[in-house]
């Protein structure tokens, strides 16, 4: 059956350390000592998404889809085009897909079969999004999942679920809020939330 | 493979615990994991789908009790192992074994921008037409392989309607198996909630999943 030796050493749990710290130290020590990394590329990538990549990259989309009606057409037809045209498209969201909550659609994001999540536009994904009860429930439960982050809907409302299996990232496009129509494309970007664009959030304000 | 993995639709994980003002990395060690596994050299041959694959295949109760950048170190202690680059004795103790080999070429600091905007494509040139199109029924196979897939249990068998095509991407299953790219057209099946939970689901609610085209047949 297997011809690739994909079992050997899968019982490496119970032979390494079982503190993360120590674990995790020890394979980084010793990938350094090989040349197989290189420390300054391990802190640069931390970098990266502790300070420079985050949701206020999908803001920034979210806001000129409100604002700008062409890129929103644009947006919901190829994502990843019309994100291509901002230069936010990178690892873990080369292939977008835009999902637009209306009056009578709602849209969440999940992935049940791992954690795939838009990182060039969210950052990485909270723990809660990673775990076994989000994993679980956002698709067999979605209404339940939804009023634990405090939305309630109305049967009225579609729940559509997005249960990301390929390398395709979903991004939910939130609803203005109203009263924002004075308000600048920067100012609006400020108001949109990393749960409103996973969709466990509706309201904006 | 049905594996703990596969988790769509199962009870018993109790409630979601939100934080507010999560921050990126929770501990130290978070965020060196994640750093080593984009920073690092990997055996060749690996791939997206190997690397998921390599997670699947942690025991159940370990996959549960261990976090998710956890779940990253056993899938690259494993491909390290496999490929033979590292020694269950070098991976305990932190330490190369005197006399191994040491390479000098593993990604640099300014190597990132150029990794961050160009790795990740999976779109393929297809090598025939697609056999469906948006609008049309189709069922999900039914199918139990031992190896890699990215067809969730809850969804086979289950009849849903073709709603978008996304070209040709690479397959996960021989990806997964070190079998090659073989590009398969992929599509956004929608499905009804009732139709993958039954009459309890609120009957305007769904479900969509990308799946491949050999996922699928005509409905």
């Amino acid at each position: 059956m297997e011809r690739d030796h994909a079992h050997d050493h899968d019982d490496l749990v119970g032979q390494v350390p079982s503190d993360p710290a120590l674990r995790i130290k020890a394979l980084e020590s010793l990938l350094v000592e090989k040349g197989l990394a290189d420390p300054a590329t391990i802190d640069a990538w931390i970098e990266t998404f502790e300070a420079r990549v985050g949701p206020h990259h999908g803001a920034r989309v979210v806001a000129r889809a409100w604002v700008d009606p062409g890129f929103r057409q644009r947006l919901l037809a190829d994502g990843t085009r019309a994100i291509a045209e901002m230069d936010l498209l990178g690892i873990q969201g080369q292939h977008i897909v835009v999902v637009e909550n209306t009056p009578a659609v709602h849209n969440l994001v999940v992935c049940t079969l791992c954690s795939c999540y838009p990182w060039p536009l969210l950052g990485l994904p909270p723990r809660w999004y990673k775990s076994a009860p989000y994993r679980s429930r956002a698709v067999i439960d979605p209404r339940g999942v939804l009023r634990e982050f405090g939305v309630e809907l109305g049967p009225e409302v579609e729940v559509r679920v997005w249960d990301s299996t390929s390398e395709v990232r979903y991004l939910v496009l939130p609803e203005r809020p109203p009263g924002t129509e004075e308000m600048s494309e920067d100012q609006l970007a400020g108001l949109v939330t990393r749960d409103a664009m996973i969709g466990v959030a509706r309201e904006l304000r | 493979m049905n594996g703990i993995h596969d988790m769509g639709g199962m009870h018993g994980f109790g409630s979601i615990a939100a934080e507010a003002h999560e921050p990126v990395f929770h501990e130290p060690w978070e965020a060196r994991m994640f750093g080593l596994g984009r920073a690092m050299t990997s055996p060749s041959g690996s791939t997206i789908d190997r690397g998921r694959y390599l997670r699947e295949l942690m025991p159940p109760i370990a996959y549960l009790g261990w976090t998710y950048y956890e779940h990253w170190y056993f899938a690259t202690a494993l491909s390290l192992l496999q490929a033979g680059m590292i020694t269950m004795d070098e991976l305990r103790s932190g330490h190369a074994a005197p006399g191994s080999p040491k390479r000098n070429d593993a990604a640099r600091p300014e190597d990132l921008d150029r990794q961050f905007k160009t790795l990740g494509n999976f779109a393929r040139e297809a090598a025939s037409a697609p056999r469906f199109a948006a609008g049309q029924p189709v069922k999900a196979r039914i199918m139990h392989p031992t190896g890699h897939t990215r067809l969730p249990r809850y969804a086979r068998g289950k009849l849903g309607v073709v709603h978008r095509w996304h070209g040709a991407h690479v397959f996960p299953d021989t990806s997964a198996r070190g079998e090659g790219e073989r590009p398969g057209h992929l599509y956004t099946v929608m499905f009804t909630a009732r139709e993958l939970w039954g009459e309890d689901a609120a009957p305007a609610d769904k479900v969509c999943l990308d799946l491949w085209e050999s996922y699928l047949e005509p409905a």
